[in-house]
């Protein structure tokens, strides 16, 4: 099964960050990502720019209507996700944990729909 | 159907269907629904065939073997499932990683685990464990939880679509997180039997048979695993608790309190395996909080009267329970030992702290007004006892408290004139 991994942190508290964690912290994302590339269970991922970058679109009634800002306003923002192949919840958590930002903020796993 | 063919189902059913239905569900994948759907059809077989071809020699083994078909068969005919068909070919044995755990029966294992798994909410492990474990109808589940039938129907099928969706694994935990899992087990039969233990109103009779049902469950984990002290601890603390029952209660249905009880109404068979099973618990290597709560109640099982319980070794099994598990609830308890222990006043000056955790609690407001009565302090004690009422989740509770408060009131006009 396929599952994404989605990482949200607090924005504030990682811009926060002092140099050292926040190297720290980059060169455990790069251990991370090749560890799963390596045992086969990484699909895809990516670092997110931060959410004021974001827009948001709608279509109502035809027109495109589009605002700035992300989807809604939280404590943690989305900033990146891992989409991995687990064979179960169980190893998608685990992969989860593993996550640096998990010791920060909160990964959201959500498996991926399966057509079949 | 003659009767004997449909009675021995039914006994069949009620002792074996957990077992059935926890080897089905592996057979099936992980997949509640299809195996409760099989074991179901395989029902309906039995009930026309036993009368015809006679009883099966081993009729939970008819029914599982009855049932595998049906549920491999249905598999066939479902395109989503023939993939994991396929793919349980491969798999059909242990999978890896618990064969340490030989020779246990992985699959009612595997059931309980699941059924708790932490990526379901409590609720839902609550109202799945009870479903699937114990076997009780869903309208009994309701009726247990005060919720409507059809809110509990549907709490159960979201459970088993995030069990099936999302992809929960059947299986017995790894020994890595074997800790963690087993905590989130014991804290459902351990939910399960207060629930029935404090059950309140006109539910009593169905919510009471929680406790048996936790019991059991209890009963099958120890079993099941027999080196996890833990399982073992709560096992006692339940039966320990459980063996009050008859005297708990008095002709009314009000409340009588330890000291009051009839102690010859304790169930000592119960006692007996409490107080046996707290032993063995107590030889394990660790000492959880369920083994500190099992120790305080064996000390009240082994007192014959109330004047002989051991108040000083409860206020330090308290003590020792205060540090693994640091609530105000257990801090309560604690100062209501002490004050049992070394009197009254020791008891009120440690209630000091707790008033702003606790000042919603009725039983905090019941201790406080016992230590003022103790204490004759009685205008103090008829205001907590007011409190205490006010807060009073359930009747037997209330009218005790309005007794108490009554003999506080008389106490008090002699005093007044």
């Amino acid at each position: 099964m396929n599952y994404l991994l989605l990482i949200y942190e607090d924005e504030k508290a990682l811009h926060a960050r002092d140099e050292k964690t926040r190297n720290q912290v980059f060169q455990e994302y790069g251990a991370f990502t090749a560890s799963v590339r390596a045992s086969g269970q990484f699909v895809a991922g990516d670092a997110l720019q931060p959410t004021s970058t974001a827009t948001s679109v709608r279509v109502r009634d035809g027109k495109t209507i589009t605002t700035d800002g992300p989807f809604a306003e939280t404590k943690e923002q989305l900033g990146g996700f891992y989409l991995v192949s687990a064979k179960d919840l169980d190893e998608a958590i685990s992969l989860a944990a593993r996550i640096p930002s998990a010791r920060f903020g909160t990964i959201e796993v959500r498996p991926i729909w399966n057509y079949e | 159907m003659s009767t004997s063919a449909y009675e021995l189902l039914q006994v069949v059913l009620k002792a074996e269907r957990a077992r059935i239905l926890s080897s089905l569900i592996r057979t099936c994948g992980g997949d509640f629904d299809l195996a409760e759907e099989a074991l179901h059809d395989a029902v309906v077989a039995a009930t026309t065939q036993w009368p015809r071809a006679g009883i099966p020699d081993a009729p939970d083994a008819w029914l599982i073997q009855t049932a595998r078909h049906k549920a491999i068969d249905s598999m066939r005919r479902d395109q989503r499932a023939r993939v994991k068909l396929s793919e349980l070919g491969h798999t059909a044995d242990l999978p890896r990683g618990e064969e340490e755990w030989t020779p246990i029966p992985y699959d009612m294992l595997r059931l309980i685990f699941t059924c708790c798994h932490p990526a379901l909410n409590q609720e839902a492990q609550l109202a799945l464990t009870l479903r699937t474990v114990a076997g009780l109808p869903t309208i009994e589940i309701a009726r247990a939880f005060l919720v409507s039938e059809q809110t509990m129907a549907q709490r159960l099928v979201r459970a088993k679509r995030k069990i099936r969706e999302a992809g929960i694994p059947y299986r017995v935990p790894e020994r890595s997180e074997m800790p963690t899992r087993l905590e989130a087990v014991l804290l459902v039969l351990y939910l399960l039997f207060n629930e029935g233990y404090s059950a309140s109103s006109g539910e009593r009779v169905v919510r009471r048979e929680l406790c048996a049902h936790a019991i059991h469950i209890a009963r099958v984990l120890s079993e099941l695993m027999p080196e996890a002290a833990e399982v073992r601890a709560l096992l006692a603390l339940m039966l320990l608790q459980d063996s009050r029952r008859s005297a708990r209660s008095d002709a009314r249905g009000d409340l009588v309190l330890l000291r009051d009880q009839d102690r010859t109404l304790w169930n000592r068979a119960q006692i007996e395996e409490g107080l046996r099973l707290c032993k063995e618990a107590g030889q394990g290597p660790s000492g959880g909080a369920y083994r500190m709560q099992a120790a305080i109640a064996a000390e009240h099982a082994r007192a014959a009267e109330a004047k002989d319980t051991n108040w000083n070794q409860i206020a330090r099994l308290y003590e020792a329970l205060l540090q693994t598990r640091p609530t105000p609830v257990v801090a309560l308890n604690h100062a209501v030992a002490v004050s049992m222990a070394y009197g009254a006043e020791e008891g009120l000056r440690m209630l000091g702290p707790l008033v702003d955790d606790l000042d919603r609690y009725g039983p905090f407001h019941a201790a406080r007004a016992d230590f003022y009565r103790t204490l004759g302090r009685l205008e103090e004690a008829e205001h907590a006892y007011r409190r205490a009422i006010e807060l009073a989740t359930n009747d037997p509770e209330r009218r005790f408290l309005e007794g108490r408060l009554r003999e506080v009131q008389g106490m008090a006009i002699p005093r007044a004139k």
